[in-house]
């Protein structure tokens, strides 16, 4: 007959694999000390991501304007809680400068007077939903090309009206054909909630990167940080 | 005690594999169910959200990893590496040696996995024979690894939906992905709570034997 007991030995041995484990994933335990090796493991991924997965032939693809989110089901998400009034001043225009040949003072009617592209697509946030909407504006690959940024230039820094509130893309995805400064939304110009008076917009990345309120664009060899990336966001927020 | 020999049951790559993969699971599911929380819920925004337990249901922070979705996202794609590396490692490991012969289940084993459930179901007196492994947990283990392998791709359609719009396609779109990635973790949940359960009811040898590699228990042939 064979012994159906777990020996002490053997208990132990479980206990030594089952220990650890539920001490890691019990009390929501953030991994205090292995932040910067998880951070590092981000940069790594954003590194592959930028490898491997950005094609600028890839198009997400479009959806008619019959399959738009309501708005109402379409959150609106900002630094504060609740969204700050951000006041576009009467005088607002889109500084372009950094390490470009060319730097530009736009407004928003010389913006408008660009190509304009619009597309209907879908938005995907990084929490996990996703809303179609339909969005106007100039293609960022023609306001790169007016500045003629230098061959050091490898990332766009992203500055905004709303003091604090700052990131920063690759210059590749920036270059991507669907990646736009928009100014309108569905049927109406951009509002204050969406990101007046003009903020960047792409299917090709997460919601938290299409930065609102656009104040600056600043063409740099550095890596630029970002206000939630900062906080331990992936950087790339590539999909 | 008897005097039979211990039998070399289990190649140490098998054991560090199970092992390692066990707590890595832990490790995914916890910053996973982080991630869940900040949108519990599957569907397109604005209709019926998809039949879900735990919709609209925040998980403790006992069982969650990260305590916030950065750092839940950042476990999951830290952990996500030698998960998946650790899951290739034991595959290829069961493919070069042969042993997948002893865990694939193949339509044949059906009418032995009947056997085996009336046997445990106390419907049939006596045990069928079998090799390593009866055809049930053929089933299972066959099952889990595809499990493990739809874990993945699903994980991988719902990171890049844009640039593997074709992998996100397969699973229906990034919604119906996202909703098939969350109940993968259930069936996993549910698999590794029978497994324990039997290892301690059926054959605890086999539990030493996941350790050290060496088995002497009820059922001690090889296929």
């Amino acid at each position: 007959m064979t012994d159906f007991r777990l020996s002490r030995r053997d208990l132990f041995r479980l206990g030594l694999v089952a220990g650890p484990a539920s001490l890691a994933v019990s009390c929501g335990w953030q991994g205090g000390p292995l932040q910067p090796q998880l951070q590092a493991v981000s940069r790594f991924n954003d590194w592959i991501g930028e490898k491997l997965f950005v094609s600028n032939s890839r198009l997400a693809p479009e959806h008619p304007v019959s399959e738009r989110t309501p708005p109402e089901h379409f959150p609106v998400y900002s630094r504060t809680r609740p969204p700050a009034r951000i006041a576009v001043p009467e005088d607002w225009a889109l500084e372009v400068g950094g390490l470009v040949r060319n730097p530009q003072r736009l407004t928003l009617a010389m913006i408008q007077a660009l190509p304009r592209i619009t597309y209907t697509v879908k938005h995907h946030c990084v929490e996990g939903w996703t809303a179609i909407a339909t969005w106007t504006g100039a293609p960022l690959s023609t306001v790169i090309a007016l500045a003629e940024p230098t061959a050091e230039a490898r990332y766009l820094r992203f500055d905004t009206l709303d003091a604090g509130y700052f990131n920063g893309w690759d210059l590749k995805s920036a270059m991507h054909p669907q990646t736009i400064l928009a100014y309108a939304f569905n049927d109406g110009p951009l509002g204050p909630q969406r990101g007046a008076p003009l903020r960047v917009y792409s299917p090709i990345k997460l919601g938290y990167k299409l930065t609102k309120h656009l104040s600056r664009m600043t063409f740099t060899s550095e890596r630029p940080g970002g206000f939630w990336e900062d906080k331990g966001y992936p950087w790339l927020g590539g999909i | 005690m008897s005097k039979t020999p211990f039998l070399r049951r289990h190649h140490w790559l098998v054991r560090a594999t199970h092992w390692l993969n066990a707590v890595l699971l832990l490790g995914m599911i916890g910053s996973g169910l982080q991630i869940y929380n900040a949108f519990p819920h599957f569907g397109i925004r604005g209709e019926p959200y998809l039949p879900n337990p735990w919709d609209d249901m925040g998980f403790p922070n006992a069982v969650r990893l990260g305590g916030w979705l950065a750092g839940g996202l950042n476990w999951h794609f830290a952990l996500a590496w030698p998960f998946a590396i650790t899951g290739f490692v034991y595959l290829l490991y069961l493919g070069l040696s042969g042993e997948w012969r002893s865990i694939l289940f193949r339509p044949s084993d059906l009418p032995k996995a009947a056997q085996m459930q009336l046997y445990y179901l106390r419907l049939r007196k006596e045990h069928p024979p079998q090799g390593k492994h009866n055809a049930l947990q053929k089933g299972a283990y066959s099952f889990i690894i595809l499990l493990g392998v739809l874990s993945v791709l699903t994980g991988f359609a719902i990171y890049k939906p844009v640039q593997l719009f074709w992998l996100v396609a397969a699973f229906g779109g990034y919604e119906l992905a996202r909703y098939w990635h969350f109940w993968a973790v259930w069936l996993f949940v549910g698999f590794s709570l029978v497994h324990v359960l039997m290892v301690f009811l059926v054959d605890p040898a086999s539990l030493r034997a996941m350790i050290t590699g060496k088995y002497k228990g009820r059922f001690p042939s090889h296929d």
